[in-house]
C-alpha cells in the first residue's frame, strides 16, 4: 500500500480501496481516452463547425453558410486531382514494392554466410526520417551535383542533363524511385518473418509429391502468410495515402501543382493560403472517405481469412 | 523417395545438381551484395556530403569520395547553433514517448486483462492511428492558435503523445497478452494493490515489449516532418524542419544536409540494431509475434 492510498484510507476507512479496486480498470484506460479525445474529438467539432462558415485570408464570416464549401470541393478539379494522384500513385507503388519485396525475401530466405548482416544493412532506409530520404534522393536526381545523370551518361557515351524533379515527363518517376527504395525494405522484412513461419514440412512434402516451386509457392506459400500480407499492405496503403514528406522534399507538388498528394494540397490550402474553412471542408471529405475504404478493406481482409 | 536431399549432396559432390546448386548459391550470394550496395548508396551519398569541402560538393559531374576526410561542417553547424534543434527534437520525442508509454500501458493493461469495452473499444483506438496526419494537424493548429500553443513544447509533446498512445497500447496489449496471469494472481491474494501488481509484476515483466516499444515510439516522433512543420516556427525546431531549411532558392547546403542527417539519423542505426529482434513485430503492429 502507498503512502497516500494509506492516509486515505484513514481518513475514509475501507471505502476508498474498494473504489479503487472495483474501477480500477476504467482508471487506467480514462487518461488515454481523454488525451485521445482532446486531441482528436475536440479540433474534430472545431472542423465540422469551421466547414459551415466563410472563414478565409479575407476575414472571417462566422454565419452558417450551408453546404458553400463543400459546393466549392466537388468543382475543384486541382483537389480531385491530388486524391486521383494519391490513389494512382498508390496503385503503382504498392505492386512494385511487393513485388521487390517478395523476390528479396525468398533471395535471404534460407541461409546463406552474413545473411543477418545483409537482413540489417537492407532496413537501413526504412528507419530514416522519410525527409532525409526525400532531401537524399532529391540530390541523388539533381542534374548537375547527382551521380544518377552521371551514370546513365557512362551508358549512354554522352553527359546525360534530364531535369528530374522539374520535368514533368520524369517527375513521377523520382518520386517513385524514392518511395520504392524507402519502403521496399519494409515489405521485404514483414515478408521474410511471413516465409519464415511457413511450415516447412507441408512444402516438404508437396516437393516429394513433384510438385513444381511456382505451385509450391502460389498454393501453400501464398495461402500461408495471407494474413500477414493484408496487415503490410494495409499499413503501406495508409502510408501510402498520407504521402507528404517525400513529395515535400522533391517537388513541393510541383512543378505547378502536377505531384500535388492530397496531403501537400490540404497543407497549402490550410497553411500558405489559410482558405480555413474550405480546407475544414477537405479534411471531412478526406476523413469519410478514408474511413469507408478502410471498412471496406478490413471486411474484404476479414473474408479473405 | 527420389534422391535430391542435401544429405545425398555432401555424399556424392561430383553430382551434376550439386554443381547447379553451387552455382544458384553464388548467383543468390552476388544479387543480395548487388541489392545491398543499391540500397545503401543513397544513404552513403547524403552521408558523405558532410565530409566533402564546398568545391567536392559542387563539383560537376559529382565526386564520388573526397580527397580527405574533413570536419568543418560538423563545426558550422555547431558554431551556427543548428545543432540545437537535435537538442529539441531529443526533449519532443523524448517526453513525449515516456508519456505516451505511460498513458498507453496502463491503458494496454485494462484492455488485455479487463477487457475494457470489449474488442470495439481497442479496435476504435488503434483507428485512431489511421487517420492521416494532415487531417489531425489542420484542427489541432486552429485550437493551439487559440491557446497560443504554437511553437510551445507543450503543444508538439502533447500531440505526438496523442498520436503515438494506439500504437503504444495496441503493441503493449499485446505484449501484456503474453505475460502468463498466474503471476498477477497470486500476487494479488498475497495481498499486494491493484498498483503495485502493475508496477512491481506487469511492468518488469513486459519488460522487452516495453523498450522495444518504446523505441519505435521514440523513432515515430523523432522522424516526424508534417507536425513539426506546422507546429514550430523559431524556439522549438525539430531536426526534421531544420533539414528542409538548407534547401535554398539559389543554392542547397547539401554539405549541412548530409552533416545533420548523420547526427540526426545514427542514433535511430543504434537503437534499430539493438532492438532488431523486435522491429518485425514493431512495425507489423504485432501481427507477426517472431
Amino acid at each position: 500500500m502507498t503512502v497516500s492510498t494509506k492516509i486515505a484510507a484513514g481518513l475514509f476507512g475501507k471505502r476508498v480501496d474498494a473504489f479503487t479496486d472495483r474501477n480500477f480498470k476504467y482508471l487506467l484506460i480514462a487518461p488515454a481516452i481523454f488525451i485521445l479525445l482532446l486531441i482528436g474529438i475536440f479540433p474534430l467539432i472545431n472542423l465540422v463547425v469551421a466547414s459551415f462558415q466563410d472563414i478565409t485570408i479575407l476575414g472571417e464570416d462566422k454565419s452558417f453558410q450551408g453546404l458553400l464549401n463543400y459546393k466549392r470541393l466537388f468543382s475543384d478539379a486541382r483537389m480531385w486531382e491530388s486524391l486521383l494522384h494519391t490513389v494512382l500513385f498508390m496503385a503503382v507503388a504498392l505492386p512494385i514494392e511487393l513485388l521487390l519485396g517478395t523476390v528479396m525475401a525468398l533471395l535471404l530466405l534460407e541461409k546463406m554466410w552474413g545473411r543477418q548482416i545483409f537482413i540489417a544493412l537492407l532496413i537501413i532506409p526504412t528507419v530514416i526520417a522519410p525527409i532525409v530520404a526525400g532531401a537524399t534522393w532529391r540530390l541523388m536526381f539533381d542534374n548537375r551535383f547527382g551521380p544518377i545523370n552521371q551514370v546513365l551518361g557512362w551508358f549512354k557515351g554522352e553527359p546525360v542533363n534530364i531535369v528530374w524533379i522539374v520535368n514533368s515527363s520524369y517527375v513521377w518517376a523520382a518520386i517513385l524511385a524514392t518511395e520504392v527504395w524507402q519502403w521496399t525494405p519494409f515489405m521485404f522484412l514483414i515478408l521474410l518473418a511471413g516465409f519464415s513461419n511457413v511450415d516447412r514440412t507441408q512444402v516438404e512434402a508437396a516437393q516429394i509429391d513433384g510438385a513444381s516451386n511456382l505451385r509450391i509457392f502460389f498454393k501453400i506459400v501464398i495461402p500461408a502468410i495471407r494474413p500477414v500480407l493484408a496487415i503490410a499492405l494495409l499499413i503501406r496503403a495508409l502510408d501510402l495515402f498520407r504521402l507528404f514528406d517525400i513529395v515535400w522534399a522533391l517537388t513541393r507538388g510541383g512543378p505547378g501543382t502536377m505531384t500535388e498528394t492530397i496531403s501537400t494540397f490540404t497543407y497549402v490550402k490550410g497553411f500558405e493560403q489559410f482558405d480555413t474553412s474550405y480546407t475544414s471542408a477537405v479534411a471531412i471529405v478526406v476523413v469519410v472517405l478514408l474511413s469507408i475504404a478502410v471498412i471496406f478493406a478490413l471486411r474484404r481482409v476479414e473474408i479473405a481469412r | 523417395m527420389t534422391g535430391e536431399t542435401r544429405a545425398d549432396a555432401v555424399y556424392v559432390p561430383k553430382d551434376w545438381w550439386l554443381r547447379r546448386r553451387t552455382w544458384t548459391y553464388v548467383g543468390r550470394y552476388a544479387a543480395a551484395i548487388v541489392i545491398t550496395l543499391l540500397f545503401l548508396f543513397p544513404v552513403y551519398w547524403i552521408f558523405i556530403m558532410a565530409f566533402k569541402t564546398p568545391e567536392e560538393v559542387f563539383a560537376s559531374p559529382p565526386i564520388w569520395y573526397p580527397a580527405q576526410i574533413q570536419f568543418k561542417t560538423f563545426a558550422v553547424l555547431f558554431r551556427d547553433g543548428d545543432v540545437g534543434t537535435i537538442g529539441n527534437s531529443l526533449i519532443t520525442a523524448g517526453v513525449s514517448t515516456v508519456l505516451a508509454m505511460f498513458f498507453g500501458t496502463i491503458a494496454a493493461y485494462s484492455l488485455a486483462r479487463f477487457r475494457t469495452g470489449g474488442e470495439n473499444l481497442a479496435i476504435w483506438i488503434i483507428s485512431q492511428r489511421m487517420i492521416p496526419p494532415i487531417v489531425i494537424i489542420f484542427p489541432v493548429f486552429l485550437v493551439y492558435v487559440f491557446f497560443g500553443w504554437v511553437d510551445t513544447f507543450q503543444g508538439l509533446i502533447l500531440l505526438y503523445t496523442a498520436f503515438n498512445l494506439p500504437y503504444v497500447t495496441w503493441m503493449m496489449r499485446g505484449y501484456i497478452e503474453d505475460i502468463p496471469i498466474e503471476l498477477e494472481q497470486s500476487a494479488l491474494v498475497d495481498g499486494w494493490s491493484r498498483w503495485q501488481v502493475l508496477l512491481r509484476v506487469v511492468f518488469p515483466m513486459a519488460r522487452a515489449g516495453l523498450f522495444a516499444t518504446a523505441v519505435f515510439t521514440f523513432i515515430f516522433a523523432w522522424n516526424d516532418f508534417i507536425f513539426a512543420l506546422v507546429l514550430t516556427r523559431v524556439e522549438i525546431t525539430t531536426y526534421p524542419v531544420q533539414v528542409t531549411s538548407f534547401f535554398g532558392q539559389q543554392q542547397t547546403f547539401w554539405a549541412k544536409i548530409g552533416a545533420m542527417s548523420i547526427l540526426g539519423t545514427l542514433p535511430i542505426f543504434f537503437a534499430v540494431a539493438l532492438f532488431q529482434r523486435y522491429l518485425v513485430r514493431g512495425i507489423s503492429l504485432g501481427a507477426i509475434k517472431g
